[in-house]
């Protein structure tokens, strides 16, 4: 689905991702671990083409086509969606509006969003005024009335309280169609993702496939997510540093 | 008597004198708009040219859901008509002073004559227009719509309305102005008092149309009583010349409350001098201006003036300005207390639409085009209610353009 191949990356001419390489098999869910600053939210902006990140080496091959040169648009229209930390303030522009030119009204967009408990904020202009947990459920929202196949989720338990992240897991799971425990009839019919999390709650609900951490702009190592995840939490990042370090 | 022929004397002495902002217009450049055109009793049999041209600015030649009509062609009244004459009174302002001695109390009590050259010209030519008055505690559920019309080249249009809401009463106007199609050259003069007595509502939206050679110079003041409620909503987004207008609102009784909300584009060759003023006259008054400019290559001027002269008076004013594809933004609010106790803001932003909205709908599959037009569209949409859907589907054909232009 995704292969990343020493890929570098400049934000104002700083140096933020220096040859990474990482991959995405179709139908597989892949967990980007790494300390704060280590560049895991600009790999995801890179990938999903925004402005401002600069590939100054190496390729992102989706699909098996090169979309390192490719708009934001295009690679949307390839199957990729994104829910960033941050999104903008989008003022004037209302929720279901938008719900119904990305669904090309192609589904019941009010239905959407009484799945996910955001009736409420169908009439309201996007991200205006909503708390954090609201602008990640309007995002995963936005997910499934555009519903892509490959899906970049910037930490989406982030600023939710422990009551919604079990509706937002299984949303996401809904999304990734992670019922299928069959991995071969997962990478089939399921959708793949990369996911930035911090904190590892949101393995409580998805089945993620593969784990890799990155730190300083580099893929320090990469293997079972949740085997992973027990070894952060115990030794912290400081050990895959100096273990990169030691391997080299 | 004396006093009449005193204003007559001030006025004539004024038609030199220029207005504060915009560009000066030579009033011997044009012809004085004719006072006698063929009547339109039946709207619906004027040409399907003229009939789209009201259509264009909000008028709907089938009266469906509106309470009265009135147009104006030139400086002639050609229709004036009523379905609800219960909750509303609608007729031309030389006929109301004829039925209505009082009537002559409320002209030219709000506007100087003598302000400058357009109030002058209008005021000597005594110049004819609407005069809708909503008796008190009736509420019309349906719009009398105004429509203003040039129909001949190089004239100028005077007008004069007096809008009149009687304590209690809710009144809903919708005016249009605009320019018959092939006329591009000309000047619209447009005097407007309204009066919001105590507990009383107007809701007022005027939509322009214009040719691309016209100036307009409409000067509007309203106060409002205690309790009463003033909204504003204009909307011009066509290419016009010049336009330079600063309503302004007085509010006078407490509690009472003002919104006006501004939508333009300025086109290539287009100037727009577009002001707001509300004076707080007394307590607990609350106003908000809100002002939402595109240029596409024309010059947008978005003044925003509060004057806070009585305590716990409230009010924000918000200036948004877009730049797409050249031309020139300028936003100038002024704020001014003259009392302790008020609270008034301002908000003020001009410039390009944030490359990061536009891709964050680019990342939802949107084109570039289709982005810059959605946010365009949620800029402009300050939630006006009635208009025709007519209306409604060439502003959204406008919108589109401006999204095209832009990239």
């Amino acid at each position: 689905m995704l292969e990343i191949n020493n890929l570098t990356v400049e934000i104002g001419g700083r140096r933020i991702l220096k040859g990474v390489d990482l991959d995405v098999e179709a139908g597989y869910t892949n967990v980007l671990f790494g300390p704060n600053g280590a560049g895991k939210s600009a790999l995801l902006m890179t990938l999903m083409g925004f402005s401002g990140y600069n590939v100054v080496e190496g390729e992102i091959i989706f699909k098996g086509e090169d979309i390192t040169n490719m708009s934001v648009y295009e690679r949307a229209q390839m199957g990729m969606g994104i829910m960033t930390q941050r999104p903008p303030n989008m003022s004037g522009v209302k929720l279901y509006d938008l719900l119904n030119v990305i669904s090309k009204d192609m589904k019941d967009t009010e239905a959407l969003a009484e799945a996910i408990d955001m009736v409420r904020f169908y009439e309201r202009d996007v991200n205006v005024g909503f708390s954090g947990g609201e602008i990640k459920r309007s995002e995963l929202l936005q997910l499934s009335a555009q519903n892509p196949d490959f899906i970049l989720l910037d930490e989406p338990e982030s600023g939710v309280d422990l009551v919604s992240i079990e509706q937002l897991g299984k949303t996401i799971n809904s999304l990734l169609q992670k019922d299928c425990k069959c991995p071969g009839d997962r990478c089939c019919h399921g959708k793949s993702a990369l996911v930035i999390t911090h904190t590892g709650q949101v393995l409580d609900y998805i089945e993620a496939d593969r784990g890799y951490i990155l730190c300083n702009g580099t893929v320090m190592c990469s293997g079972n997510p949740r085997e992973m995840l027990t070894e952060i939490k115990e030794q912290g990042y400081e050990e895959c540093i100096k273990c990169k370090l030691m391997k080299i | 008597m004396q006093a009449d022929e005193d204003m007559r004397k001030k006025a004539e002495a004024a038609l030199k004198k220029n207005a504060a902002y915009g560009e000066d217009f030579d009033l011997n450049e044009y012809g004085l708009a004719s006072e006698t055109e063929e009547r339109a009793d039946d709207l619906e049999e004027l040409s399907e040219e003229d009939q789209r041209t009201l259509l264009n600015v909000g008028f709907t030649p089938s009266e469906d859901n509106r309470s009265g009509s009135f147009l104006m062609l030139n400086n002639a009244v050609t229709h004036s008509s009523l379905r609800d004459d219960d909750v509303v009174e609608l007729m031309s302002l030389r006929d109301a002073m004829r039925v209505h001695d009082w009537v002559k109390d409320y002209s030219w009590k709000l506007v100087e004559p003598d302000k400058d050259k357009y109030t002058a010209m209008s005021y000597l030519q005594d110049a004819n227009g609407y005069f809708i008055r909503a008796p008190a505690g009736k509420k019309s559920k349906m719009p009398v719509q105004t429509c203003l019309l040039i129909g001949s080249k190089q004239v100028s249009q005077t007008v004069h309305n007096i809008v009149i809401v009687e304590e209690g009463a809710e009144l809903d106007v919708i005016t249009g102005c605009s320019t018959k199609h092939g006329i591009d050259k000309g000047l619209h003069l447009g005097i407007s008092e309204m009066y919001v007595k105590k507990g009383a509502t107007l809701n007022f939206t005027m939509i322009h149309n214009w040719g691309e050679e016209i100036g307009v110079r409409p000067r509007t003041v309203v106060h409002v009583e205690e309790g009463g409620t003033y909204i504003s909503n204009y909307v011009t987004l066509k290419p016009v010349k010049s336009v330079q207008a600063y309503p302004t609102v007085i509010l006078e009784g407490k509690g009472a409350f003002a919104r006006l909300n501004t939508i333009a584009v300025a086109h290539p060759g287009s100037e727009l001098d577009l002001g707001s003023k509300v004076v707080f006259n007394a307590e607990d008054t609350k106003a908000e201006l809100i002002s939402r400019t595109i240029t596409t290559g024309g010059k947008a001027i978005a003044r925003g003036e509060m004057i806070g002269n009585a305590n716990n008076a409230k009010g924000h004013l918000e200036c948004h300005g877009l730049v797409l594809g050249g031309g020139m933004q300028r936003a100038i609010p002024i704020l001014e207390a003259n009392v302790e106790d008020i609270e008034l803001s301002h908000e003020a932003a001009v410039g390009r639409i944030a490359r990061e909205q536009i891709e964050y709908l680019m990342a939802r599959g949107l084109t570039e085009e289709d982005a810059v037009g959605m946010i365009v569209r949620g800029f402009l949409d300050v939630g006006i209610q009635g208009i025709p859907d007519e209306l409604k589907a060439d502003i959204d054909a406008t919108i589109a353009k401006i999204g095209e232009n832009a990239i």
